[in-house]
């Protein structure tokens, strides 16, 4: 078994701060003014309707995108200061998965950054990218090209890859999508397990059924910040409503 | 074919041309790689037609015919191809292909026209330069190849140097982004190297073919693997041979043009592992489900 140094996060302060947070596509605006603060180690659910700027908020929040007003802290300092405590897992349709590489090469990419530039991974990343893909229930397939891996399977390749970054702060878009029962219970199982060692994670949800067993806290969106809080005291009927706009299936709390 | 052989090795002219032919095939095969992955192939073949009225204006100021002026030429007018193309699309709402579209009508336009003035205009020694539309791989002489070779060591250094980032980059770029990799620098840079790849090319197969060595022997070296650095090896190997073996042609006295035989030898190559591409090629995949499939549904 290898470990990796443990990446010390500062401690004190919060893993994610948004301050008055705008963004918007060209003149196309996308999120207003939108403010919370994540404490450390908890699961956290991002809900809303598709186009509430979910994803729009993760890139802004890693400086892929630059917000027209407000900003976003990680461990009370700015992205690119913080980068190495923080893990990404993009949405899945995001890539191209008939690219020409296999499951352990995907899962080394989360090396890269501490590999930076110049280094090749070698046998010790291969080892530590093994570890990851076994925690997701993926070992056997390392060397499966990744067009031949169900939904599922892509998605906890794309998990490895995350467990790789060895995060304090994980962002993860919409892990839950499109996959199947037995990788839904593995991405629970591994959520609670970096939650049990202290991690924070910040999850991109659609399903509303599930929000009050996954999370600890959910943050409500849909441009504007409905509302941001513990799970029991915010995912209401009448904040879901706000949010979704109209009546929905509601199968929360309150 | 033995006497083609020993020409190869004692005749100058063929040994430049095949040379020259080896050295676009591979810089084309191992960038195309990135291109065709990235979705860029059309990207290629608009900067290719952007390269022309560079080398006309190159020729207009220096009065010369001599490769590295008007390659330069061409660089330039590639580059500014790739500016507008990049402006149309962040400042306006013209989609990419339409920008890639009016970018390769508008340059190649001005190109021809620049071609016919010079034409007309009788400049000594004007008669070399419409070589670059077709490409003329015979007029390869010994300095061309070396600039060439040049070109294309450089651009397959960087790859080789930068390949853990360009695989990133052409993969997951929002990832690459997110560990803080300045993708659009990388973006820039290996677009750059495209057109490093087209500027090797266009002497001897010229501005409306060169874009077919950067897409084929990816598109053919794709069929045999799943590992993009195998990928990238087996479409420089196929570049090299389909330039090599165009040219071979050529000079075998059939009297035909290199370029063009290069592109054919290519498609040759292509459909060949499209069929038997121990990877994906049809005959394998055919052969794999009637295995796979029950004995009922046979
Ligand atoms: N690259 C882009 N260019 C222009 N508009 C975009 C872009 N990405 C997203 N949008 C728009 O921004 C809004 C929010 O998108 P997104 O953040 O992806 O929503 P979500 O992830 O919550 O479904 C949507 O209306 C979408 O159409
Ligand atoms: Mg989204």
């Amino acid at each position: 078994m290898i470990h990796l140094k443990e990446t010390e996060a500062p401690p004190g302060a919060f893993p994610l701060e948004v301050r008055g947070l705008t963004a918007a596509y060209r003149e196309k605006p996308v999120l207003w003014d939108v403010s919370f603060t994540i404490p450390e180690g908890q699961l956290v659910g991002v809900v809303g309707p598709n186009g509430a700027g979910k994803t729009t908020l993760l890139k802004v929040v890693m400086g892929v995108m630059r917000p027209a007003a407000g900003r976003a802290l990680v461990f009370g300092r700015p992205f690119e200061k913080a980068r190495r405590w923080v893990g990404y897992v993009p949405q899945r349709g995001s890539v191209d998965w008939d690219f020409p590489t296999d499951a352990l090469d995907v899962v080394m990419m989360g090396l890269y950054g501490r590999l930076g530039w110049l280094r090749r991974p070698g046998r010790r990343e291969r080892e530590i990218a093994l570890q990851c893909l076994e925690k997701v229930g993926m070992s056997e397939f390392a060397r499966r090209q990744i067009s031949q891996l169900s939904g599922g399977q892509q998605q906890r390749v794309f998990l490895a890859r995350a467990l790789a970054q060895d995060a304090r702060l994980y962002l993860m878009d919409e892990p839950f999508a499109g996959v199947d029962y037995r990788t839904e219970r593995a991405i629970v199982a591994l959520l609670r397990e970096l939650k049990e060692r202290g991690r924070t994670v910040v999850c991109v949800h659609h399903d509303l059924s599930t929000v009050t067993e996954y999370f600890d806290r959910v943050v409500l969106l849909n441009g504007r910040l409905i509302a941001e809080g513990p799970v029991q005291e915010v995912f209401t009927r009448e904040n879901v409503e706000a949010a979704y706009g109209g009546s929905v299936a509601f199968a929360g709390g309150g | 074919m033995p006497e083609i052989l020993h020409e190869l090795v004692f005749d100058y002219t063929i040994r430049n041309v095949a040379l020259g032919s080896a050295i676009l095939g591979v810089a084309g095969g191992v960038l195309g790689c990135f291109a065709v992955l990235r979705r860029q192939s059309l990207m290629g073949d608009a900067l290719a037609h952007a390269t022309l009225p560079g080398v006309c204006v190159a020729f207009m100021l220096s009065g010369s015919r001599a490769s590295v002026w008007l390659l330069l030429g061409a660089a330039v007018s590639a580059w500014i191809g790739a500016l507008v193309i990049l402006a149309i699309v962040r400042g306006t709402r013209i989609k990419q292909d339409a920008a890639l579209g009016i970018v390769l009508s508008v340059f190649f336009g001005a190109g021809v026209v620049l071609l016919t003035a010079i034409a007309r205009s009788g400049a000594a020694g004007q008669s070399g330069l419409d070589r670059f539309l077709f490409g003329q791989a015979a007029s390869l002489i010994w300095p061309d190849v070396v600039t060439m070779g040049a070109l294309a060591g450089a651009a397959l250094l960087a790859v080789a140097v930068l390949f853990k980032e360009f695989k990133l980059l052409a993969f997951d770029p929002a990832f690459a982004a997110s560990l803080g990799y300045p993708v659009r620098v990388l973006d820039v840079l290996l677009t750059s190297l495209i057109v490093v790849a087209v500027i090797v090319g266009i002497q001897a197969v010229g501005v409306v073919l060169v874009v077919a060595l950067l897409i084929i022997p990816a598109a053919s070296a794709r069929q045999w693997t799943d590992r993009l650095s195998v990928m990238v090896l087996i479409s420089a190997l196929f570049g090299a041979a389909s330039g090599v073996a165009g040219a071979l042609i050529s000079a075998s006295g059939a009297n035909l043009p290199t370029g063009p035989l290069i592109v054919l030898v290519a498609t040759g190559i292509f459909l060949l592992s499209l069929v038997t591409g121990r990877r994906r090629g049809l005959l394998w995949s055919f052969l794999r489900d009637r295995r796979a499939a029950p004995e009922g549904l046979r």
